[in-house]
């Protein structure tokens, strides 16, 4: 049996004491070449979850165990460490810095790993083709559209071959030809890494490029057929 | 939606500002209330003063149309005798007007000999109030005593104020005081005839003032008479002896109110960067108001209107605030800003309200403009890219400005070079100000092309910020602006100072080679040290050499101040050897005597090496050719070195009343101080000090004049340091989702604090090095232009290079505190969560 990737046991989350918890009893293993979709009604706490399996937040009770480390046993520096190695991150909003230039922003990940040239270059090349923007690396990502500054984030969130890659709802800002190239696109890229991801979206055509998809209730997870 | 519309969108916009930044509204206030406050009150403070000194002039010359003036030691009272009979003279008032030396007591007190019958005409205010008591002035002793007078010497009437004349005290008697409202300033009065005798001017007057028969051309038979008059001897209207008050302190007047106004200034450069960031930061909300209908004429007076509100309550509290500053240095420091020259006791506040008013408008201009160019830029942008999230053309429009900065610092170049206008340097004021704002608006470009040669180092921290401030090279401009405004002012005036300081310390050296030395109290008329005196002196025990001088007002010009004519060293070449000249030539050969002459006798006068200057001395005038120009910064009005020598034979004076002293090895000089007070008659009165003691003494003088300035820049640097801690803020806030993706892709917490820190190192490090820059271009015009045309005296160009390197370090320093403080609250408020924020 592989070692899994992620394990969520018996995860819940409060906002405030005097408030009911959001969710309680989240279980999940996520193994390597694993694609899982997450859905749920706005306000379930699906982005809540994406933080805590991330260790950007901490859970009120339960354990988020990353390749083998329980991130709750871990301080601020060594889970973002870890989260550095291991973790890529897509968001709706794209979130790339306009200051740098799309192969800089790629190449992020790289620069905190501390790789060095050519070695860095010649992977940043590598994802950018992979994703199809090779033309655009040395343009700014203010001069890009929608769907091309997703494959930047895409790119960037792929480029160190991270064993787990989280992305929340990702497909959000874009039309639908271009969510439906971002999606195969991500599946495809993180199938390529060997790696597993979790895909968080409202949309049941989003949900479906995933290998499975569970639905966060306040009672924890739920399954669902994938299509 | 109209005006109404406008007013409508301002209302929302100024609330919404007021509710969620209102401590930086209320900062920004305050910085415009403390400039406007600064301005105001030195303004106040110095036409209080200036209408005290116009009062109590008109006091003393009163109903007289013409006054007649000689030099302080006077001129035969014949010519009174000889007026008496000039047709259309209707009353005639002598007057023997004196600085008398004080026993016991280092001042002066002014004192008017005068004819009390015919003063009665001619000054009513004055005698008015004396009264009955005007008969027992005749008592050869009696003086009448101003309040004021009164209060400093703590004297009442029937008491005994003793005076010196020569080196002996004599004793007068207070017959009365004179109400507060009647003279405000100190003064003594006496019988002219009495004034006379007791002061050894027996025969002589040095005023006469004249009230001509009704119908009279004043202004012809002034100049007529100005002909007939003896040498040293001028005819004045009573104006020009109120005005002189006013010329003499005009240059640092004006230079106080620019450097108040700087700190006006540079408020108005906080409202350009607060609004500019503001509206940044608020670029999709106006965006999503002009989506919904709002045209660009309303947004801009909306954003316009934003700033003005700022600055109607900043001009409000800084015109209240001023009038209590001005109150409070009027009533506790006599009006004194500095400079000694405008203390003025029992100056009260005058109401200026046309000045208040008007420096309310300029508070409110300022603010004004400062926010007029985000206000256009922000109803130019494109209200679709703004909704997008761009930051529109803000960049470009940084870029642009260079070339109108190189016109600007091209003209503020040539401004530098032209003359002064009424005896102010309006041009190098103009000149300073055109360099500023060159210098500001060439700030992005000198950024892009500073950066541009920043080497990329595969640290990912300093890169990224490197890369950050290269992308957004108008937000840190926008920072800058107001740091660079200050900090370069603050350079160029800690450098003038500098400057002024080193070579006032040379010139100290210099003047001071002796031991130790004695004088008269400084601008007295009455006591004086005499031959024998002098020689008495020379031969104390502990005395090596002895030197003395002789010094005396003299006026050259009937509408400028008297000058000053000092008579040291016994030839001429020790004169010239005694001088810190400037320039000078040998006259060996000249039959003519010589005289060196101050710069500002240069300057204003327009006299240069080789002229013949006519001196008035002993009733005549006498020719000097002037061999050399010194530097004297004691003596704004000017100043004129001959030989002792050269003045006892046009005057037959032998008297003294200063001396430096050269003291055997081993002697005290306590012990020669008490020995030489022993042997002159008025010993307690002279001033005896070590040549150390006075050096010392005077550089501390030197320091508290400039206190206020130091004072005044220091608040523009705080005002302008506020201004970079609203941009770090600001930025660090509108980044708060650039900072969570960061943290999301593995960036540490302190690595992004880092990353801050290096934006605020780099930021401030060329704000500071282009700061230094500017300020070194400033301080030449300041030392070379402003301070010349000002006091007319040259001063030696110095850069005092370790407290500036302190102040960067500091002002570095403190950047990037602010921009880690910054950063630091930006992450606080949850950066991860903020990555979702669609707004």
């Amino acid at each position: 049996m592989i070692d899994p990737i992620l394990q969520l046991e018996g995860l819940s989350k409060r906002y405030s004491k005097d408030r009911p918890a959001i969710f309680e009893d989240v279980d999940l293993t996520l193994r390597s070449g694993e694609y899982l979709a997450i859905m749920g009604e706005s306000g379930v706490g699906k982005s809540t979850l994406l933080n805590l399996l991330a260790g950007l937040d901490t859970p009120d009770t339960g354990r988020v165990v990353l390749e083998g480390v329980d991130l709750t046993t871990l301080d601020d520096d060594a889970t973002t460490r870890l989260r550095r190695r291991t973790v890529g991150f897509v968001f709706q909003a794209f979130h790339v810095l306009p200051y740098l230039s799309v192969e800089q922003n790629v190449a992020l990940p790289l620069d905190l790993l501390g790789v060095a040239e050519p070695e860095r270059g010649r992977r940043t090349q590598e994802m950018l083709t992979a994703v199809g923007i090779e033309a655009l690396s040395q343009r700014h990502t203010r001069e890009l559209s929608g769907g091309e500054v997703q494959r930047v984030a895409i790119a960037r969130a792929l480029v160190h071959r991270p064993r787990l890659v989280l992305a929340d709802e990702p497909t959000g800002n874009l039309d639908a030809r271009s969510a439906a190239q971002t999606l195969t696109l991500l599946r495809a890229q993180i199938k390529a890494n060997a790696g597993a991801g979790i895909l968080i979206t409202h949309s049941r055509a989003a949900a479906d490029t995933a290998d499975r998809i569970v639905v966060l209730e306040a009672r924890g997870l739920k399954a669902l057929e994938a299509a | 939606m109209s005006r109404t519309g406008s007013y409508g969108i301002w209302r929302i916009l100024l609330l919404a500002q007021l509710r969620e930044q209102p401590g930086r509204f209320l900062v920004t206030v305050l910085a415009l209330a403390l400039g406007v406050a600064l301005g105001s009150s030195v303004y106040l403070v110095n036409t209080s003063a200036l209408n005290e000194f116009g009062l109590a002039t008109k006091r003393l010359v009163g109903e007289a149309d013409i006054v007649v003036r000689g030099p302080r030691d006077g001129f035969p009272e014949q010519l009174f005798v000889d007026l008496a009979h000039t047709p259309s003279v209707s009353a005639l008032s002598p007057v023997l007007e004196l600085e008398v030396a004080l026993s016991d007591r280092k001042e002066t007190l002014k004192v008017l000999g005068l004819d009390p019958f015919r003063a009665a005409v001619l000054q009513p205010a004055i005698m008015g109030d004396i009264g009955e008591a005007m008969f027992q002035l005749f008592d050869t002793d009696a003086i009448y005593l101003s309040s004021a007078a009164a209060q400093e010497l703590k004297l009442k009437r029937g008491e005994q104020l003793r005076v010196t004349v020569g080196s002996t005290s004599k004793a007068l008697r207070v017959i009365g005081i004179l109400s507060q409202n009647t003279y405000s300033q100190s003064l003594g009065l006496m019988d002219i005839a009495s004034a006379q005798w007791i002061f050894n001017a027996l025969g002589r007057v040095n005023r006469i003032d004249m009230r001509l028969s009704p119908g009279t051309d004043v202004n012809s038979f002034r100049r007529d008479l100005g002909t007939k008059l003896p040498p040293g001897v001028l005819a004045l209207a009573p104006q020009v002896e109120r005005d002189r008050a006013v010329t003499v302190t005009k240059a640092y007047r004006v230079n106080l109110n620019m450097l108040a106004l700087v700190a006006l200034f540079t408020g108005a450069f906080l409202v350009f960067s607060t609004q500019s960031l503001s509206v940044l930061r608020r670029r999709r909300s106006l965006a999503l108001l002009r989506a919904l209908g709002v045209t660009r004429s309303q947004l801009r007076n909306a954003l316009l209107g934003e700033g003005l509100a700022l600055g109607v309550l900043g001009s409000l509290l800084g015109v209240v605030l001023g009038m209590i500053i001005a109150a409070a240095v009027l009533k506790f420091l006599t009006a004194d800003l500095g400079n000694g020259q405008l203390r003025a006791a029992g100056a009260s506040l005058r109401s200026a309200p046309l000045q208040t008013v008007a420096f309310f408008a300029i508070g409110v201009a300022v603010a004004g403009i400062g926010a007029w160019v985000p206000a256009r830029n922000a109803a130019r942008q494109p209200p679709a890219r703004a909704l997008k999230g761009g930051d529109g053309d803000f960049k470009a429009a940084a870029r642009t400005g260079w070339r109108s900065g190189l016109a600007m610092l091209v003209l503020g170049s040539a401004l530098a070079w032209l003359p002064p206008v009424g005896g102010l340097p309006l041009f190098g004021y103009a000149a300073i100000a055109a360099l500023l704002l060159g210098a500001v608006l060439l700030v992005p470009t000198v950024t892009i092309q500073g950066l541009r040669l920043a080497p990329r180092t595969h640290r990912i921290v300093l890169d990224t910020a490197v890369s950050q401030l290269r992308e957004n090279v108008s937000l840190s401009a926008l920072s800058l602006a107001s740091i660079i405004v200050s900090f370069s002012l603050m350079v160029a005036m800690a450098i003038m100072i500098h400057s002024f300081r080193i070579s006032f310390d040379h010139w100290l050296g210099k003047l001071l080679p002796a031991d130790m030395l004695l004088r008269e109290p400084p601008g007295n008329d009455t006591a004086f040290l005499s031959k024998d005196d002098q020689a008495k002196l020379g031969t104390v025990t502990g005395i090596a050499r002895a030197e003395f001088r002789r010094t005396l007002q003299v006026l050259l010009d009937p509408t400028r101040a008297p000058i000053t004519l000092i008579a040291r060293g016994m030839s001429e070449a020790d004169t010239a050897a005694e001088l810190p000249l400037i320039r000078s030539v040998s006259a060996k050969e000249s039959p003519t005597p010589t005289a060196f002459i101050s710069e500002a006798l240069q300057d204003v006068y327009g006299y240069k090496i080789g002229d013949v200057l006519q001196i008035p001395l002993g009733g005549r005038n006498r020719a000097f050719l002037i061999a050399g120009v010194w530097r004297d910064y004691a003596r704004l009005s000017g100043s004129v070195v001959v030989s002792r020598h050269a003045y006892t034979a046009a005057t037959g004076d032998d008297s003294a009343n200063e001396g430096s002293l050269w003291l055997n090895t081993g002697t005290d000089s306590d012990t020669v101080a008490r020995m030489l007070r022993q042997t002159v008659g008025n010993g307690d009165a002279l001033e005896i000090t070590t040549s150390t003691a006075l050096h010392e003494r005077s550089l501390q003088i030197f320091d508290r004049a400039f206190a206020i300035t130091y004072a005044l820049e220091i608040i523009a640097v705080i005002i302008g340091l506020t201004g970079v801690s609203f941009a770090a803020s600001s930025t660090a806030l509108a980044r708060r989702a650039e900072f969570g993706m960061l943290r999301h892709i593995g960036m540490l917490r302190r690595q992004i604090i880092g990353m801050l820190a290096d934006e605020g190192v780099l930021t401030s490090t060329f704000g500071v090095v282009y700061g230094l820059g500017l300020g070194a271009a400033l301080s030449l015009v300041l030392v070379y232009v402003i301070n010349r045309q000002s006091f007319n005296w040259s001063i030696d160009f110095a850069v005092p290079v370790l407290p500036l390197v302190l102040l960067s370090v500091v002002l570095i320093g403190a950047a990037a505190v602010t921009a880690i403080w910054s950063g630091r609250a930006a992450l606080s408020q949850d950066a991860v969560r903020a990555v979702r924020e669609d707004w």
